[in-house]
């Protein structure tokens, strides 16, 4: 498999990726991990006329704690993110996600930032970062803005990236004392993406109800969302086995749900529901007063 | 000097594994010759459609194509691929398309160029304008009046009927209490084996002499048929089939980029390389199976089942390949499996669609065979509320009934049935696990145990059970040299891919001789260096390639020992070869080196009467029966009700290959072959939509098992030797697969009888579980 001709350009900050994002125009496209980029590629589904490896960029390579804030670079690896003791200590949901990526050599490689601006709409991140409620930071010639998770996603492989800026941190509070998460994903045989990824993280109350409740949920739609209907028809209830069901009931609603032949629409709702109530159950349960 | 082991029997590690682990070993596009080209194939984005025009002049203007060339272009130049097995309908099979295509895939045009960029770069710079036409898709659809003809000039979609109805059915169908009828899909399957196909030709214009590298299982047969093709000598083309990494049956044939490049080396004078990418493998790389089955099978009330019937729809895609409608007759032979069961009968259609061509997929037409018995049997017994288990055991061929004749005529070697399924039941623990099953059902829990009882066919066998217009029958062949410094080279004309015979055959050679493993040399796929062979595929290469070994062996121990004794002075048939010595069998410390006898035969100092000079040996076997190798595998899985997916908790596996070479050999077959079984069975499935477009057209959406979706094995082997070769040696390459596909589907259908679920077709994906359990749920509640 051989790709269409294209020129290399290697940035060594972001600021030289910017300008020549600005330069080279919308044959440009920026490349990281390239896990997604280099096979669209190969099979010339993709045929961009200027590459520029933003992959040696060591400001946009980095995990730091900032005050209450947890910024991880665009071209952090799904493994670094996967066993990194402060993301497993602060973030674990996003550490077990990043787990359930690919395979060895997919998280070697494969970057939070790419993963994320490249929005497949099967891809993990999404869902826990989603759940985190996490802030992207978008950055071009005129400056920084800041994106809501939850207004990143626009569409089937459409974010809000404007063409000249570059995703350049994902920034997360920490899950809070006690909370618990699950990320439960039933995966495509073939490739091991998500066909449903669910992300659950609850925070239960003195009384034992549930206090806040986030679920973000991939795969099953042509982009990641918030399942809100479930959130809000669990929070201030015990999450008894009946809650749960009832709460799980809205994981697909209102979706209009992908269809293909690993699962027709109809199932992959009826896997969110189920995947949902499961996650929510893991989490609940590993909740700790 | 300690004294040297015997081989044979030891887990010997692979001597061919080190090279491979370590990426020194060649494979073909590891070859590099100087002034190389790059050829690129343009392929039919349709399934059906008239070619109005090729376009190649911007393609032919780009910098750095050197040839462009398109069917018309090619016109008779090349001879049409061949297909040797009997049909009534064998179409004409161009290298490119002419006129028509007829699958998504079908070679168009091809270019040559500096670089393989280049070359896919021109791909696209040629204009074919496409007239599409209505496809044919389904095997049954094909068949009815008024559907798309994929060949015109024979008036129907129908290659051949074939029916065989054995002496009495009618009598054995009529002694039936009970019959069941249903039907049974064997899904399309793509072999994705891990080295897609792969080709380097090099025409020396001196020497008036090609030579072909390609990534094949038969090298001999494949040179034969390119002499046809090309109408040139079979002694001007050699052909070498370096590493192979792989072919499950799909690369013993013969393909339109072998032919395309030898052609275009001869065109140009300079070497030219196409190596197959995997978007291609999936495409025009033969698939396998592709069979809907009718079944009636006809039974008494104790579980006896009398007679089969069976009306088979084989798809054989658009155009016949080398074996393309051989197949499916060993679906039909072995349909009675391992049963005593008195009635057969069948028939088979075999159909055009446009779709690849199948072919000889890992157990070709045995697979078929195993899961249309494994799956009657379980429908019998649930039919009749028995165990499973004791309806093969009601129906097994007895132990002492071998060599047995199946009503269609196969002679059975050897077997022993009952006691491979008692062992795999053992292992398994049986009772304590339906035990475990009943409890756990009470707990909305659905375990299922799935019982499969395999035999089938191998070592295929005496030549005139192989198409007559093979060149080539069902021997094999070996030469043996033993080197003036008494190391052994043995040449096969096998193929090994894979399967690891540079050791086993090392081994036979070195118990021969009485020298070490490591001193012997197993060479194999150049057919200017190794006499001509047969290959490798149906698991016949230990029984027939490793006789030829032994024999040719035991021509040179002759030769060796007449040497020996005339040194000695003693009688030859006194002699054994052991630790690097001839030695007097009655009292082996009276001996002479090997090197003596070595030298003895090189030096030629002093003739020896009635001994040429040199040692080599060569020997040819034609077998005088088919072995047959059968085994039990028992598959526990988990059925989760509420997304359908299927966890596999255990599996068992008892297989009988007749004796071992190498056990640890013997393991690894078995192994990769269960994962390919259980391939079929839970997620594997060629898909095409209703236009003949290719669905599973990459490993994004062809779901091979990998290592975290496969369970632990529990492995063990009965041995029960065949009569048939001396060795004793029956073939284990595609048993694994054989025995496995029946297993996990009888698990899964077990495990849903609680909602009165008698039948799924694969792959069992969870939907089609899910969706069998809703449907259930809603005939409860009704």
């Amino acid at each position: 498999m051989f790709p269409a001709t294209f020129e290399y350009h290697r940035a060594q900050s972001v600021k030289e990726a910017l300008s020549l994002l600005k330069r080279l125009g919308d044959g440009a496209k920026l490349l990281s991990g390239g896990h997604s980029l280099i096979p669209m590629m190969k099979l010339r589904l993709a045929q961009p006329s200027h590459l520029i490896d933003i992959g040696g960029v060591r400001e946009l390579s980095q995990i730091s704690e900032e005050g209450n804030k947890i910024l991880i670079g665009a071209t952090v690896t799904h493994s670094e993110i996967a066993s990194s003791p402060l993301i497993k200590q602060k973030l674990g949901l996003l550490a077990d996600c990043a787990a359930e990526i690919g395979d060895v050599q997919v998280r070697n490689r494969g970057t939070i930032g790419g993963s994320l601006a490249h929005a497949d709409p099967a891809a993990d991140y999404p869902a826990a970062v989603l759940a985190l409620e996490a802030e992207l930071e978008l950055e071009s010639e005129q400056g920084t803005r800041t994106v809501k998770a939850q207004d990143f996603f626009v569409d089937l492989m459409t974010t809000a990236l404007r063409p000249d800026e570059i995703l350049r941190r994902v920034v997360f509070a920490p899950i809070p004392q006690g909370a618990g998460y699950a990320y439960l994903k039933h995966p495509q045989p073939a490739s091991g993406f998500a066909i449903v990824g669910v992300a659950a993280l609850v925070t239960l109350g003195k009384d034992g109800s549930c206090e806040k409740v986030r679920v973000g949920i991939t795969g099953i739609a042509p982009k990641p969302f918030r399942a809100t209907a479930v959130e809000s028809a669990l929070t201030g209830k015990k999450p008894d086995s009946t809650a749960l069901a009832a709460a799980a009931a809205h994981a697909a609603d209102g979706v209009d749900c992908l269809s293909d032949i690993h699962a027709s629409s109809e199932f992959r709702a009826e896997l969110a529901r189920v995947y949902t109530r499961r996650a929510l159950e893991r989490a609940i349960a590993a909740c700790k007063p | 000097m300690a004294a040297l082991p015997k081989f044979i029997g030891e887990r010997v590690r692979r001597r061919e594994d080190p090279r491979l682990i370590t990426g020194t070993g060649t494979y073909v596009d590891d070859i590099k010759l100087p002034g190389m080209l790059h050829a690129a194939v343009m392929r039919s984005p349709y399934a059906h459609a008239k070619i109005n025009s090729v376009d190649l002049s911007r393609a032919r203007n780009h910098p750095g194509v050197i040839m462009a060339l398109s069917g018309e272009d090619i016109g008779d130049k090349i001879g049409s691929l061949p297909c040797v097995a009997p049909a009534q309908h064998v179409p004409v099979h161009p290298v490119l398309a002419r006129g028509k295509v007829r699958f998504v895939g079908e070679p168009v045009a091809i270019v040559v160029a500096e670089n393989p960029y280049v070359a896919r770069d021109a791909i696209d710079l040629i204009n074919v304008e496409f007239d599409p036409l209505p496809a044919v898709v389904d095997v049954e659809k094909a068949l009815e009046s008024g559907a798309p003809l994929v060949h015109e000039e024979f008036g129907t979609n129908l290659v051949t009927r074939a029916e065989v109805t054995s002496p009495g059915f009618e009598k054995a169908m009529a002694e039936a209490q009970r019959t069941l009828k249903f039907r049974l899909i064997n899904q399309r399957l793509t072999p994705t084996m891990m080295e897609p196909r792969a080709v380097l030709a090099n025409w020396e214009r001196g020497y008036k002499q090609l030579t072909l590298w390609s990534s094949t299982q038969i090298p001999h047969l494949l040179r034969s048929q390119l002499a046809d093709m090309l109408k040139l000598p079979e002694n001007k083309i050699r052909v070498i089939a370096p590493e192979v990494g792989g072919g499950f049956g799909a690369k013993l044939n013969v393909y339109p980029e072998e032919a395309l490049c030898a052609y275009l080396s001869m065109e140009l004078n300079r070497p030219v390389k196409w190596i197959e990418t995997r978007r291609e493998n999936m495409a025009a790389t033969t698939h396998g199976r592709d069979h809907v089955t009718y079944v009636e099978v006809g039974f008494k009330n104790d579980g006896t089942i009398t007679a089969i019937k069976a009306k088979f729809f084989c798809d054989m895609g658009a155009y016949l390949h080398l074996l393309t409608p051989a197949i499916p007759g060993f679906t039909g032979l072995m349909a009675t499996g391992c049963y005593k069961i008195a009635g057969l009968s069948f028939e088979q259609n075999l159909v055009f669609t446009n779709k690849m061509a199948t072919d000889a997929y890992r157990g070709a037409g045995r697979p078929e065979a195993t899961y249309l018995i494994e799956r009657t049997v379980d429908m019998v017994a649930a039919e009749l509320g028995m165990d499973p288990a004791e309806v093969r055991r009601k129906n097994f061929i007895p132990k002492d009934a071998f060599p047995y004749t199946t009503p269609v005529g196969l002679q059975f070697d050897s077997g022993n049935y009952e006691a491979a399924l008692d062992k795999a039941l053992e292992m398994v623990g049986y009772q304590k696990l339906r035990q475990e099953q009943a409890e756990a059902a009470k707990k909305g829990r659905y375990i299922g145990i799935g019982l499969s009882t395999y035999v089938e066919i191998c070592g295929i066998g005496p030549s005139a059970l192989l198409p007559p217009k093979l060149k080539g029958g069902g021997w094999e062949s070996a030469t043996i040299r033993i080197e003036p410094d008494c190391k052994v080279t043995v040449l096969t004309g096998t193929s090994p891919h894979g399967q690891g015979e540079e050791t086993t055959f090392a081994q036979i050679a070195a118990d021969a001789f009485g020298v070490d493993v490591d001193d012997v040399t197993v060479i194999h796929g150049d057919t200017a260096v190794v006499q001509y062979g047969i290959g490798t595929f149906g698991s016949r290469t230990t029984a027939l390639g490793g006789t030829a070994v032994l024999m040719a062996a035991q021509k040179l121990q002759d030769k060796m020992k007449k040497i020996a004794s005339h040194m000695m002075e003693v009688p030859p048939e006194q002699l054994i070869f052991t630790n690097r010595t001839i030695a007097l069998a009655s009292d082996p410390s009276k001996s002479i080196p090997l090197q003596k006898v070595v030298e003895a035969a090189y030096g030629y100092k002093q003739p020896i009467p009635g001994v040429e000079p040199g040692l080599d040996a060569n020997a040819f076997y034609e077998p005088s029966g088919c072995t047959f190798p059968f085994g039990a595998h028992v598959c526990v899985v988990e059925v989760d009700p509420e997304t359908g997916v299927v966890k596999v908790l255990r599996y068992v596996a008892v297989d009988d290959c007749g004796k071992i070479i190498n056990p640890l050999l013997v393991d690894g077959q078995i192994q990769g072959g269960i994962a390919q079984g259980l391939g079929q069975a839970l997620y594997e499935e060629t898909v095409y939509d209703e236009n003949g477009q290719l669905v599973t057209a990459s490993l994004m959406d062809y779901a091979v098992p990998k290592a975290t979706m496969v369970p632990r094995f529990e492995l063990a082997n009965t041995v029960t030797p065949t009569h048939i070769n001396p060795l004793g040696v029956k073939g284990v390459g595609e048993a694994g697969t054989i025995g496995s596909t029946p297993a996990v589907v009888n698990a899964v259908i077990d495990a849903l009888k609680p909602f009165g679920i008698r039948h799924l077709d694969m792959p069992l994906k969870p939907e089609k579980i899910w969706r069998a359990i809703q449907q259930a749920k809603q005939t409860m509640k009704g």
